[in-house]
This record gives structure tokens, C-alpha cells and sequence, in this order.
């Protein structure tokens, strides 16, 4: 009965239009309908052309255990470039992100503008476009390889994505937290610090997912400007051999992979995080 | 009523909320260990007029000085001030991240840099004076309105604030809560804190109050000592509200 009363707790609006797609359930139907889609039709369509399936030479690729002993192949080391390209572009894009969101929130005039630009300039321009300014432009201009030129563009492209996850969770803090923060003497700093933020990471958890899961996905881009990451050594593999399908599918099983055990490791951290 | 300076003094506040005024012309004081109750109907303007006393809303025109400092929106005071004037909230505003104990240390250890250990010792010092000293380690949501509600006064009070304002503490609880919070209050008055309470509790006023206020219309309509103002209220507005209040 007390419980009715207790309304600390606002019911979080879904922060982002997309939340039901990027939902994990949905995304895996999804995936899988599409995935299996496009197995029959390339079996179907490549016995007609006469494919030579070639499967036997795949696992060489992921490791191999000659004389020497144990190696990882071309697209285990692809992988590690991958995670390692995603994880640094994604601490950088929260870093980047929470700084933009808390300055839209700042409610200085310099602060908004500041932010609403970013967004906007970041949110109108192509992803592929964007790599080629940091790539070919910036690149040159302050001396990036084209390793951190990546990082840098995919941290910078879903920092404007993650700030507004990060507005959104703010907000669906309670205004009376910042009310008791401050009776006791609390900065805004401190309010923000040791009761806002805390509880806003219930509300940022799920679509923060689906943002690591678009990160991994949209890291594959780098590999038009030859990064040695997952799918340039899968672009690699097949101009040596030309078993595009089965090079194809292998990488996109190993993407699958990765962004289910993300879902899945998420997952429990969110039921860390669930109400108390 | 004690002599020397007012606490709280208050010189003709005016608030507007864009045109809408919601308080106009205040002049009052409130003098160290009196107890200040403040009644009216709703959207009087009660709320916005104890809210600015701790600067969670600024008046628009017109002078307060609260414990000596005066207060206006910028000041660098403001935090130093909200150290000293602890608020209670109709909604209790309890962090639910945090457990009791911490909800009650937080404020001490961050703003007043108090030791850890000290802090804790004083939050179940409080904790036993709002009689909940079990129920530290649980989490708010796992509390009932009236033990949520202790607990926000005890944390007011662990920052040993010289000054407790409360919004309605107990509008928001069940009719048998009720009592549990407002005996904590009265056990407060009994050790001479200054208090200000917005509440329609006229029990509990009469028991504690040394000065009732009326307000109607972001106004101050009367302002008298209780014997006065529950006998013989000057105002037409202020009989017809404690007519209306005391018939429940
Ligand atoms: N943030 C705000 N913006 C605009 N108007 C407001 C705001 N806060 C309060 N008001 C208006 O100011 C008037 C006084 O509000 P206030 O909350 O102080 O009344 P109250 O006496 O506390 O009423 P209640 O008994 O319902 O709590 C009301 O008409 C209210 O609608
Ligand atoms: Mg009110």
C-alpha cells in the first residue's frame, strides 16, 4: 500500500525510436531470417552456376597447428583488430557523448549551440563520407594513421548517437532527485555525480547495447580504407582464393558472434543494475 | 517568540512564474526556535514561498535573508546556505540507489566533508530518533511511506541543519502513517528547531505552532499566534478555509 506512493520512479520512455528494432530478440529474428534467406538463395543459386565449395580450406584461416604450433589465422587477427578498433572508438564516443549530452543539458547558451551543431553536422553526414574527412583530409593535416583516423571518426559518429541516449536517461531521472540532492547542499557536479548518473544507467543500459552492437557492425567501414581489421582480411582471403561464399559467411557468422555475446554479457550487467 | 535578528526574514517577496504571480508582497520573520506553521488552499503559494526560503526557487523583487545570508539567484552562498536550511518533501526525494544508511551519509561525507566513520555514527544516532535505527541497510523502495518520510528527516537532520522546512510531510501517506511522522516532528519542536511547516495537520499545529500564517492568493492574509487564529480569525477567507479543513 505504501508502494503507491513511492514516486521516485518514473516509468522510462523508450529513449529511441529504434528501441524496438534494436531489440535483442528482434534483431536476432531478424538477422536470422535474413542470414537464412541468403544461405538458400546462394546454395540454390550457386549450384546453378556450378560454385565450387571449397569449405576445407576455411579453418586454416582461423588458426592453424603446424610444427611451429598453435596460430591464429587471418580472420581471428581480424577479429582482435576489430574489437580492439570498437572498444577504443566506444569508450571514446561515451567520453565524447556524455560531454555533449551534458552540455544540450547545461542550459548555457554556448553549451547548446555547441552540441546542437555537433549533432547535427554528425547526424547529416554519411558514415562513409565522414571516414574519408578524417582519412584523407584531417588524416594528412595532423599526421593520423589510418588506424586512429578510424577510431577517431567511429568515436566521433556514435558519439552523437550515444549523447542522446544519454540526455534521454538523464532526463528520466526524477526532478525531485535533483530537488533532495541540492536540500542537502549538494553542487550540481555532486548531483550529478552521485545521484543522477547512477540511476540514469538503468535507463541508458538497452539502447546502449544496441549502440555497441551498431559499433562492431559499422567498424566494418574502416575496411575501405584498408585497416587490417575483420572484413579487409576477409576481402584479402578472397582475392587470393576466390571463395567469396564461404568467406562471406564465415565473417558473418564470426559479427554474429561478437554482437550476441555482447547482447548476452549486457544483459547480466543489466540485472545488476534492475530496481532494488 | 525569542528577541534579536530574525533567521528568516522575508521583505516584500514577489514571484512570478513568466506573468502568473504567484507570490506577492511577503513580509515576514521567522526568529531562532520558533515554529512557523503555514496553511491555505491549494495553489496559494505556500510551496513557492518556503522553496525560495532554501533557494530551490528564486524570488523575483523584494529582500530575504536567511541565516544571515542573503539570497538571490547567483549567490555563491546558496550551498552554504542549504547546508544550514534542511527541506522535507511532500514526496520524500530519497535517492532509491542508495541504501538508508547512505542516504543519510551522503550529504555529510560529499558537502560537509565529515569522516566516514563519524558520519555513520551520526546517521544511526538520527536513525534512532525518528525510531527506525533497524532499518538502515534496506532500500528505500523497501520502507512504507512513513519510515520513507523518517528517513527524509533524518537525513535533513544529519546535516544538522539549523533550520527545518517541511512541504506537506504527510500529504502524501496513509491515513495511519501519518501519526508516526508528525510525533517525529513534534519530537523535533520539543528540542527547539527552528521550523517552518507547510501542512494542513491542525493537530499537529496547534500542539507545536507559535505562529500560524494563512495564505490565499500568493498573499499573506493572516498571520496570528495559534489560540488567536483558530478562535477568532480576522479574515472572511481564513474562517471559510479552517471551517472547511476542521469539519474533517
Ligand atoms: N514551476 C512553476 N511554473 C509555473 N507555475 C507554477 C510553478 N510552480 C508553481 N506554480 C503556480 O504557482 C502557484 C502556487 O503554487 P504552489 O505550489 O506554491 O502552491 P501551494 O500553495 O503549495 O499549493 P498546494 O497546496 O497545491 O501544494 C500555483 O498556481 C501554481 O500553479
Ligand atoms: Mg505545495
Amino acid at each position: 500500500m505504501a508502494r503507491s506512493h513511492s514516486t521516485d520512479y518514473v516509468i522510462p520512455k523508450p529513449p529511441l525510436p529504434g528501441r524496438i528494432l534494436a531489440s535483442v530478440p528482434v534483431s536476432i529474428t531478424i538477422y536470422l531470417l535474413v542470414i537464412g534467406f541468403i544461405a538458400y538463395t546462394a546454395y540454390d543459386g550457386s549450384k546453378a552456376m556450378g560454385y565450387n565449395w571449397q569449405w576445407y580450406r576455411m579453418p586454416q584461416y582461423l588458426w592453424t597447428m603446424t610444427d611451429e604450433g598453435f596460430q591464429w589465422g587471418e580472420i581471428a587477427l581480424g577479429l582482435v583488430k576489430t574489437l580492439q578498433l570498437s572498444l577504443l572508438a566506444f569508450v571514446l564516443a561515451l567520453a565524447l557523448g556524455l560531454i555533449v549530452a551534458l552540455l544540450r543539458l547545461s542550459g548555457l547558451l554556448v553549451g547548446t549551440a555547441v552540441a546542437r551543431v555537433f549533432l547535427e553536422v554528425v547526424r547529416n553526414t554519411p558514415l562513409l563520407v565522414l571516414l574519408y574527412l578524417f582519412y584523407y583530409v584531417l588524416g594528412p593535416i595532423f599526421d593520423l594513421d589510418r588506424y586512429t583516423a578510424s577510431i577517431l571518426c567511429l568515436g566521433v559518429y556514435h558519439a552523437a548517437l550515444i549523447s542522446e541516449i544519454f540526455r534521454a536517461a538523464i532526463n528520466s531521472v526524477a526532478p525531485g532527485q535533483w530537488e533532495g540532492a541540492s536540500s542537502i547542499g549538494m553542487s550540481k557536479a555532486q548531483a550529478y555525480r552521485y545521484i543522477v548518473l547512477p540511476q540514469s544507467v538503468r535507463f541508458m543500459l538497452p539502447p546502449m547495447t544496441g549502440e555497441m552492437v551498431n559499433m562492431v557492425k559499422s567498424s566494418a567501414i574502416v575496411s575501405v580504407i584498408a585497416v587490417a581489421e575483420l572484413t579487409t582480411m576477409g576481402r584479402n582471403i578472397i582475392s587470393d582464393t576466390y571463395m567469396s561464399f564461404e568467406v562471406w559467411f564465415t565473417i558473418a557468422a564470426v559479427y554474429l558472434l561478437v554482437t550476441l555475446t555482447l547482447s548476452f554479457g549486457v544483459s547480466l550487467v543489466e540485472r545488476h543494475y534492475a530496481l532494488k | 517568540m525569542t528577541g534579536g535578528n530574525p533567521i528568516i526574514q522575508a521583505e516584500a517577496l514577489d514571484k512570478y512564474y513568466g506573468s502568473f504571480q504567484a507570490l506577492d508582497n511577503i513580509n515576514m520573520s521567522v526568529h531562532s526556535g520558533e515554529r512557523v506553521v503555514i496553511c491555505g488552499p491549494s495553489g496559494s503559494g505556500k510551496s513557492t514561498l518556503i522553496r525560495c526560503f532554501n533557494a530551490l526557487e528564486h524570488h523575483s523583487a523584494g529582500k530575504l535573508i536567511v541565516d544571515g545570508i542573503e539570497v538571490f539567484e547567483g549567490s555563491k552562498e546558496i550551498r552554504r546556505l542549504r547546508q544550514e536550511v534542511g527541506m522535507v518533501f511532500q514526496q520524500f526525494n530519497l535517492f532509491p540507489h542508495l541504501t538508508v544508511l547512505e542516504n543519510l551519509t551522503i550529504g555529510p561525507i560529499r558537502v560537509r566533508k565529515v569522516p566516514k566513520a563519524e558520519a555513520e555514527a551520526n546517521a544511526h544516532r538520527y536513525l534512532e530518533r525518528v525510531h527506525i535505527p533497524e532499518q538502515a541497510d534496506k532500500y528505500p523502495s523497501q520502507l512504507s511511506g512513513g519510515q520513507q518520510q523518517r528517513v527524509a528527516i533524518a537525513r535533513s537532520l544529519c546535516m544538522e541543519s539549523r533550520i527545518m522546512l517541511f512541504d506537506e510531510p504527510t500529504s502524501a501517506l496513509d491515513p495511519e502513517m501519518i501519526n508516526e511522522v508528525l510525533d517525529v516532528m513534534v519530537g523535533l519542536a520539543d528540542t527547539g528547531m527552528t521550523m517552518v511547516c507547510v501542512t494542513h495537520e491542525m493537530g499537529f499545529a496547534r500542539k507545536v505552532a507559535d505562529t500560524m500564517i494563512f495564505m490565499d492568493g500568493g498573499q499573506i492574509i493572516e498571520t496570528a499566534p495559534p489560540e488567536k487564529f483558530f478562535t477568532q480569525p480576522e479574515s472572511e477567507r481564513c474562517k471559510a478555509f479552517l471551517e472547511q479543513i476542521l469539519e474533517h
